[in-house]
C-alpha cells in the first residue's frame, strides 16, 4: 500500500469518527460509525494484520452496528428521546485537554519502543511442531491455547449474563424477534437471508479450514455464521430458540466443552492442553470447527438479547 | 494431572454441566463442593516450587502456572466461600422460588465461571492470562450485581470495562516492549523507561478502579448493597481480591526493581484514606447492607496500607504474610457477614439497622455469625483479622512509621464502632419479633465461614509459613531460586 493511500485512509478514519461523534442525528451517527469500523478494518489490512481486520469489520462494524440500530429502535418503541444535552464548555475543554495529554504520552511511549519483533522467530521455530502454517492460529490454538480456552468460556458466560437480565415473566421465551416489521423489507430480507445462510455456512466452513495455513479460524468462521443466522432471523427465514431448549444448550456448550475435554485428555497423557506428537493439526481443526459453530450460535443470540415476552419488542 | 490445571478446569466443566442441566443446575454443588475442596487441599500440600507450563510451551511465549504462597492461601479460602455461598443460595436460586426461574438457570453457570476465573488468576504468572481471568470474574460479577439493581449493575459494568481496557493497554505496551508478558521474566527484563512506567501506571489505575480503592470506590457500595445476599457475598469477598492479587504480582514481582518508594507511599496513603473514609461512611449508614459494603471499602484500605510496609521492611516476609492473611480473613468474614445480613434482613422484611431490634433472641445463630464476622473484621483477638492487623502494626512500629500505625489503631476503633451498632440494636428490645425458621443450610453457611475466620487466629504460624512459599524475590530476600524454569 502506498503512502498516499494510507494518508487518505487516515484522514477518512478521523473524518468519519468526527462525524459519528458530532452529528446530532442518532441514525446518521450509527451509519458513520459502521463506515468508521470498516475503514479501521482496512487500516489493519494495510498493516498486514488480516485476522484483526476480519474481526474489526465483523464485530466492530457489523455486529456493533446491528446492536446500535436495535438499541435505537427499542428506545424509540419505549418513547425515549434519543438526544444528549449540550455539554458544558469547560467539560468539553477539560476532556479534550486530558485526552490530548494522554494520547501524546501514549504516542511518545509507543514511539520509544524499538521496532522489531523478537517473538516472531520464536513462533516460527515452534510452528513445525504443530504442522500448521498460520502463526496466529498456532498462538491461539497451541502456544497460548489456555487463553483461548478461557476466552471461549467468557463468550459463553456473556450470553448467560445477558439471559439473567430477562424479566421474570419472559423466561424462557425466545428473544424478541429480530424479524422486520415492514412487510416489504421483511420480504426482501427473507429472500436475502434464505440465500445468504447457506453461503455463510460454506464460507464459515472454509474460513475455519483455511485458518490452519492462512488468515481465518474459529472466531472468524463463527462470526460469519452468526451474520448468516442474524440475517435469516431478520427476514423471518428462521425462528429464534427458547432459552431452555436442551438442543440449544448443547449447541452453545459444544465448542468450549470439546476444547476443555481435549485439553484434559492432554493432561491425562502428559500436560494440560498439550497435543500428542502428530495429532496437533487434527485436534486443532476439530476444536476449531466445533468452536466456530458454538461461537456462531452464541454471537447471534447475544445480538438478539435476553428472553422477552412476545409483543414487547420493536 | 496437576491441581494447578484441575482447579481451573473443574469449575469450567461444572459451568458446562450447569448449563446443560438447566433447572437442575443447583444440584451440581453437591459434586463441585467436595471436588473443589479436595483440589484446594491438594494444592496446599504440594511440595514448594511446583510450577509448570501449560501445554509445555516454553517462556517467553507460554503460560506459567505455579503454586506460590498467594495461591496456597487464596485458593482454599475462595473455595470455602464459594461452597458456603452456593449452599446458602441453594433455595434462593431454585426453580421453586416462583418468579426467579431465569436466575435458577443463570446464577449457577455464573458462579462456576467466577470460581474458575478466580482460581486461574491466583495460579498464573502471565499478565495477559490475568487479563482473561479478570474478564471471567468481572463478567460474572456484573451479571450478579445486575440481579439486584440494573442501574448499579450497568454502572459497575462500565467501570469494570474501563478498568479492563486500561489494564489491557498496559499489557499491550509491555508485550511489544519486552516480547513477553510473564511476570517472572519481566522481573529480570524490565527497565525504568517511559513505556514501562506508562504501562505500570495505566495497569495500576485500571486495577485500582476494579478493586475500588478510595477515591475510586464510588461504584462499590450501591452495587454490593443492592445485589441478592449470595451475590453480595461473592462480590465483596472474592471478586475484588483478584485485582489486588494482580497488583501484588505487578508491584512486588514483575516491577519490584522499578517502582520507587514514593509510589509505594502514594498507594499506602490511599489505603490509609480508604480506611478512614470507609469507616466513617459505614458509621453514618442507616441501611445494614450499605454499612457492610462501606466496611469493604475500609477493609480494602488495609491491603494497600501494607504496600509501603512490605517494601521498606527489614524482614518483608512478615508484612507480606499479614496482607495475605488479611485478604483471606476478610474474604471469609465478609462473605459470612453478607450472608448473615441477608438472613436477618429477610426475617424482619426491612433493610434498616433499626429494623433489627430484638433479633438476637429470634435468630441467635445468624446474629452470632454476624458477631463472629464482626470480631474478625474489627481485628479483635482471636481471629484472622487480628493476626493480620497485629503483624501490620508490628511492622509499622518496627519501621518507626507513625502514620500507618496510627491509622491501624484508629481504623480498628472505628471498625468496632460501626460493627457494634447493628449488634447492639439486635441485642436491644424486650420483645423478640416473630421470625420464620430458615433452612438449616442457610443458617449454617455464614456460621461456618465466620468460624473459619476466627479459627485463622489460631493458625498464625502455619499461615505465615504458607504465605512465604515461593514468594517473589522482593519479598523473600535476594537469595531465591528463580521460579519456574
Amino acid at each position: 500500500m502506498t503512502a498516499t493511500f494510507e494518508l487518505i485512509l487516515c484522514v477518512m478514519i478521523l473524518g468519519t469518527a468526527c462525524v459519528a461523534l458530532f452529528v446530532r442525528d442518532f441514525l446518521t451517527a450509527i451509519a458513520f460509525f459502521v463506515v468508521f469500523g470498516n475503514l479501521l478494518g482496512l487500516a489493519w489490512l494495510a498493516m498486514g494484520a488480516v485476522n484483526v481486520a476480519l474481526a474489526e469489520i465483523a464485530i466492530g462494524a457489523g455486529v456493533t452496528g446491528v446492536l446500535l440500530v436495535l438499541t435505537r429502535s427499542r428506545l424509540l418503541a419505549l418513547g425515549e428521546e434519543i438526544a444528549c444535552g449540550p455539554a458544558r464548555p469547560w467539560l468539553r475543554l477539560g476532556a479534550a485537554a486530558a485526552c490530548s495529554a494522554f494520547t501524546t504520552l501514549l504516542a511518545a511511549a509507543v514511539l520509544s519502543i524499538a521496532p522489531g519483533d523478537d517473538l516472531a522467530p520464536v513462533v516460527d521455530g515452534l510452528m513445525p511442531r504443530i504442522g500448521l502454517d498460520n502463526p496466529v492460529t498456532g498462538v491461539l490454538m497451541a502456544f497460548r491455547a489456555y487463553d483461548t480456552l478461557l476466552e471461549s468460556f467468557v463468550l459463553l458466560g456473556a450470553l448467560v449474563a445477558v439471559w439473567s437480565l430477562a424479566p421474570p415473566a419472559a423466561w424462557p421465551q425466545p428473544p424478541v424477534a429480530l424479524r422486520m416489521a415492514d412487510p416489504a423489507a421483511l420480504n426482501v430480507a427473507g429472500s436475502f437471508g434464505r440465500l445468504l445462510l447457506p453461503v455463510a455456512l460454506v464460507m464459515a466452513a472454509y474460513l475455519v479450514w483455511v485458518g490452519s495455513d492462512r488468515p481465518g479460524g474459529a472466531f472468524q468462521g463463527g462470526t460469519v455464521l452468526a451474520g448468516g443466522f442474524l440475517l435469516a432471523a431478520m427476514g423471518g427465514a428462521i425462528g429464534l430458540p427458547r432459552s431452555d431448549d436442551p438442543r440449544l444448550r448443547w449447541a452453545l456448550v459444544a465448542g468450549p466443552l470439546v476444547f476443555l475435554a481435549i485439553g484434559l485428555a492432554g493432561a491425562a497423557t502428559g500436560r494440560f492442553l498439550a497435543y500428542p506428537d502428530g495429532t496437533a493439526k487434527a485436534l486443532i481443526v476439530t476444536i476449531e470447527y466445533v468452536l466456530a459453530f458454538s461461537i456462531g450460535v452464541t454471537l447471534a443470540l447475544l445480538v438478539a438479547g435476553p428472553p422477552a415476552r412476545a409483543g414487547t419488542g420493536p | 494431572m496437576s491441581p494447578l490445571d484441575l482447579l481451573v478446569a473443574a469449575p469450567l466443566a461444572f459451568m458446562v454441566a450447569a448449563l446443560v442441566a438447566g433447572q437442575g443446575g443447583r444440584w451440581l454443588i453437591l459434586a463441585a463442593g467436595p471436588v473443589m475442596l479436595a483440589l484446594s487441599a491438594w494444592l496446599v500440600v504440594l511440595p514448594p516450587g511446583v510450577a509448570h507450563l501449560v501445554g509445555d510451551w516454553d517462556l517467553p511465549l507460554g503460560i506459567l502456572l505455579r503454586a506460590d504462597g498467594v495461591a496456597r492461601l487464596l485458593v482454599p479460602a475462595t473455595s470455602a466461600c464459594f461452597v458456603a455461598v452456593a449452599l446458602y443460595a441453594w433455595h434462593e436460586f431454585s426453580p421453586k422460588a416462583g418468579a426467579e426461574t431465569a436466575r435458577a438457570h443463570t446464577f449457577w453457570p455464573m458462579l462456576y465461571l467466577m470460581w474458575g476465573g478466580s482460581n486461574a488468576g491466583y495460579l498464573t504468572t502471565d499478565l495477559f492470562n490475568l487479563y482473561v481471568t479478570i474478564e471471567m470474574v468481572s463478567l460474572a460479577a456484573v451479571a450478579m450485581a445486575a440481579m439486584g439493581s440494573l442501574a448499579a449493575g450497568l454502572q459497575y459494568f462500565l467501570i469494570a470495562l474501563v478498568g479492563s481496557l486500561a489494564y489491557l493497554l498496559g499489557v499491550a505496551l509491555l508485550a511489544s516492549h519486552y516480547d513477553t508478558v510473564d511476570a517472572t521474566l519481566l522481573a529480570v527484563r524490565a527497565r525504568p523507561d517511559l513505556p514501562t512506567l506508562m504501562a505500570i501506571t495505566v495497569m495500576t489505575a485500571g486495577l485500582l478502579v476494579k478493586t475500588a480503592l478510595f477515591p475510586l470506590h464510588g461504584w462499590l457500595p450501591p452495587a454490593h448493597a443492592a445485589a441478592p445476599a449470595p451475590a453480595s457475598a461473592l462480590l465483596s469477598a472474592v471478586v475484588i481480591k483478584l485485582g489486588f492479587v494482580i497488583l501484588l504480582r505487578l508491584w512486588f514481582e514483575a516491577f519490584a526493581e522499578i517502582i520507587r518508594p514514593a509510589a509505594m507511599d502514594l498507594l499506602g496513603g490511599m489505603g490509609a484514606l480508604a480506611i478512614l473514609y470507609g469507616s466513617v461512611q459505614a458509621i453514618r449508614q442507616e441501611r445494614l447492607k450499605l454499612l457492610v459494603a462501606y466496611s469493604t471499602v475500609a477493609q480494602l484500605g488495609y491491603l494497600f496500607l501494607a504496600f509501603p510496609l512490605i517494601a521498606n521492611a527489614q524482614n518483608p516476609a512478615e508484612p507480606w504474610a499479614a496482607v495475605l492473611v488479611h485478604a483471606v480473613s476478610h474474604m471469609l468474614a465478609k462473605a459470612a457477614m453478607f450472608l448473615a445480613a441477608g438472613l436477618m434482613l429477610k426475617a424482619v422484611a426491612g433493610d434498616r439497622i433499626s429494623d433489627l431490634a430484638g433479633l438476637a433472641r429470634a435468630m441467635p445463630l445468624s446474629v452470632t455469625a454476624f458477631a463472629l464476622a464482626a470480631i474478625s473484621l474489627a481485628g479483635l483477638p482471636p481471629s484472622g483479622g487480628f493476626t493480620a492487623k497485629f503483624l501490620l502494626l508490628h511492622a509499622a512500629i518496627e519501621q518507626g512509621r507513625v502514620v500507618p500505625a496510627a491509622v491501624l489503631v484508629i481504623g480498628g476503633l472505628l471498625g468496632a464502632v460501626y460493627l457494634f451498632r447493628p449488634l447492639s440494636v439486635a441485642f436491644s428490645g424486650s420483645a423478640a419479633p416473630a421470625v420464620r425458621a430458615e433452612a438449616p443450610l442457610r443458617v449454617a453457611a455464614p456460621l461456618a465461614l465466620a468460624s473459619l475466620a476466627i479459627a485463622l487466629g489460631f493458625a498464625g504460624m502455619t499461615l505465615i509459613e504458607l504465605s512465604s512459599v515461593a514468594a517473589p524475590p522482593a519479598v523473600a530476600g535476594p537469595v531465591q531460586a528463580e521460579p519456574g524454569r
